[in-house]
């Protein structure tokens, strides 16, 4: 089976929500609650445990043309936010019980019979994605729908997304893909759409790919994400100098106490 | 004019020249700057919601909080003095120290062995599978070397605890004192890291002021166990040790110059160290690990003996306290610092002008 990805393209996207209704109702995901952010028309603010594609509506001061409304009306973009699944994934290689894994996919996979709910993975995501559900106890995110991918479907957010915004297929075709379409909405004008991309990071690229119009921090995506494990030599590093310490330290004090006391 | 929230308000008014004039203020506000706002009113971005590299994605925080509950920095202090114990008791024990010293020290490591895996447990979403952490073992995962170095630390203290409490009372055995022997240098090796490791655990995570002082804080948190250490033994009726008193003199100091780091550094990642509650915990708990119990050993050298074994015991009850509340503060400080939107976005603090717009609301 090949390394598939997502790319999604918000400059298609129309908000209409099918794919987060769809990975819910595929995934039996619970509800999240009727609560109003109260400073967005987004009133689910993020992914989390019970969210794993959200739709994020940017909105912009206004400009012609820019997600198509009226000139003097506010201008509207969408972007149907998902796991990123890195290729140097935080999570994965947080998780001390091994329930988080890499699927033939490319994915990245918590399987939800082996997480303990140690917690680990959620301060290790660069992204903030994955997040313990605390009912259950255990931690959640966005599958890639590895059971419809075994069976040879595509995602059910892919599938039930109706402008194509949320595109998926194999990788390496669709960064081509995302290439071409970055192009042609620069030749069309929009200068400003961009290509997110975190392949120069030590995440390495990941498996959701975005075409934004604008800064891609509008849409909570990070400049320079970094998988935590980049940090764990200097800190093994402090810790073995800290035991050479704390053993050196009490070698010197028990034997000048012994020296003194005359034994 | 605002009125309180408490304050009776009756049923009719009569209007007159100044209820409208604070009504016609409250249009012309609104006129002038697109929004109005007040006590328990405030439309975050009103007019017009919006998205901006300034404003991130309407300032909601990317990073999710740490999910780990109270029992976790406890742990990390129970962890950090059981394994400070028993290098203490190891090294005390080779170099022919009082038996009674490497005695209580083991039985600290043991009851820190005792205790850190039911906070373990307790914490985790699904307690009952914590035996899951023993299917794989993963150096890449800071937790799941911790978590191998607590099972080795556990045999090896319990084992020199136990081997020991045998040997006083039904006397020495050779099988004994192998065991003895064995699990007490098990404890010092896996007790070397289990004192600090939980340094490494929070350093190498994506919240940003853990991992901006990955390099300090094993170091840091190695010093506030080794001074809980020393404190619990002090207090156990060993404060004429003059080893504790120079392993203690030793904790304080390390713990003031990590204070006198942290105060020196001025990266906005530090903030949650400095700044509002959290880092009110970490400052609390850094005077009472470093400062405060160095100037009352240092006092306390000068002292005749009866003296200065108030003055150590009152160190030492400022550094166990301090080290609790250091590991309090650190985690209360990740949580502040993963509500922080700027910092991942690298987006700059706002600049005064649009801080006194805020407050003049």
């Amino acid at each position: 089976m090949s390394v598939t990805a997502f790319l999604t393209d918000s400059t298609l996207c129309i908000g209409c929500k099918a794919c987060e209704v769809a990975c819910k109702e595929w995934n039996n995901v619970a509800e999240d609650g009727m609560d109003w952010t109260g400073f967005s028309y987004d009133n689910t603010g993020a992914v989390g445990h019970s969210t794993w594609r959200h739709v994020k509506f940017v909105e912009h001061t206004p400009e012609p043309g820019y997600g198509g409304n009226a000139s003097e009306l506010n201008s509207w973009a969408f972007s149907s936010d998902v796991c990123k699944h890195c290729e140097n994934a935080g999570c994965l290689e947080a998780c001390p019980t091994g329930a988080i894994v890499r699927t033939e996919f490319g994915g990245v996979y918590v399987q939800p019979d082996i997480c303990n709910g140690c917690a680990y993975c959620v301060v290790s995501c660069p992204f903030g994605v994955i997040e313990r559900n605390p009912a259950d106890g255990r931690a959640f995110k966005c599958t890639f729908c590895y059971d419809r991918q075994k069976a040879g479907l595509v995602p059910a957010c892919a599938k039930a997304c109706p402008t194509e915004s949320i595109k998926f297929g194999e990788i390496e075709s669709l960064k081509v893909r995302a290439k071409e379409r970055v192009g042609e909405l620069h030749a069309r004008g929009m200068q400003d759409a961009t290509l997110y991309d975190s392949s120069h990071t030590s995440v390495g690229g990941t498996h959701a790919m975005f075409i934004v119009r604008g800064d891609p921090r509008s849409y909570n995506l990070p400049p320079k994400p970094e998988i935590p494990t980049i940090y764990a030599r200097k800190a093994w590093t402090a810790s073995a100098m800290g035991a050479a310490l704390l053993l050196g330290g009490a070698v010197v004090a028990f034997l000048s106490d012994r020296e003194r006391s005359g034994r | 004019m605002m009125i309180g929230r408490d304050t009776f308000i009756p049923a009719g008014r009569t209007p007159d020249a100044e209820s409208e004039q604070r009504l016609a203020a409250i249009r012309q506000e609104a006129e002038l700057r697109g929004e109005v706002r007040s006590d328990g009113i405030r439309p975050a971005g009103a007019p017009f919601p919006t998205a901006s590299p300034e404003t991130g994605y309407y300032g909601l925080p990317l990073l999710k909080e740490p999910a780990w509950t109270w029992e976790i920095p406890l742990y990390f202090f129970v962890g950090g003095a059981a394994g400070s114990a028993a290098v203490i008791g190891a090294i005390a024990d080779y170099t022919g120290a009082a038996r009674k010293l490497v005695r209580d020290a083991r039985w600290i490591a043991a009851a820190g062995v005792v205790i850190s895996p039911v906070l373990l447990i307790l914490d985790l979403g699904k307690p009952s599978r914590f035996l899951n952490m023993l299917r794989v073992f993963k150096p890449q995962s800071p937790m799941s070397v911790g978590v191998w170095t607590l099972m080795g630390f556990s045999g090896g203290a319990s084992a020199a605890a136990l081997a020991g409490f045998l040997r006083d009372r039904y006397g020495s055995s050779l099988a004994i004192r192998f065991v003895e022997q064995t699990g007490q240098t098990i404890a010092l090796l896996f007790g070397l890291p289990f004192s600090n490791y939980t340094g490494v655990l929070i350093g190498a995570t994506a919240i940003p002021v853990w991992n901006l002082n990955a390099g300090e804080l094993p170091i840091h948190f190695g010093a506030s166990g080794l001074g809980a250490a020393v404190g619990i033994l002090e207090l156990a009726g060993h404060q004429d040790s003059r080893a504790l008193q120079i392993l203690g003199t030793g904790a304080a100091l390390a713990e003031s110059f990590e204070g006198m780091r942290i105060e020196s550094r001025t990266e906005e990642g530090l903030n949650p160290l400095k700044k509002g509650f959290s880092g009110m915990i970490v400052r609390t708990g850094g005077l009472l690990s470093g400062p405060v119990p160095l100037a009352l050993r240092m006092v306390s050298m000068a002292m005749g003996p009866k003296t200065s074994g108030k003055l150590r015991r009152f160190a030492a009850v400022s550094s166990v306290i301090g080290s609790l509340i250091t590991r309090i503060g650190w985690i209360h400080a990740g949580h502040v610092s993963a509500r922080d939107w700027r910092l991942p976005l690298q987006i700059s603090p706002p600049n005064n002008e649009s801080n006194s717009r805020d407050s003049s609301g």
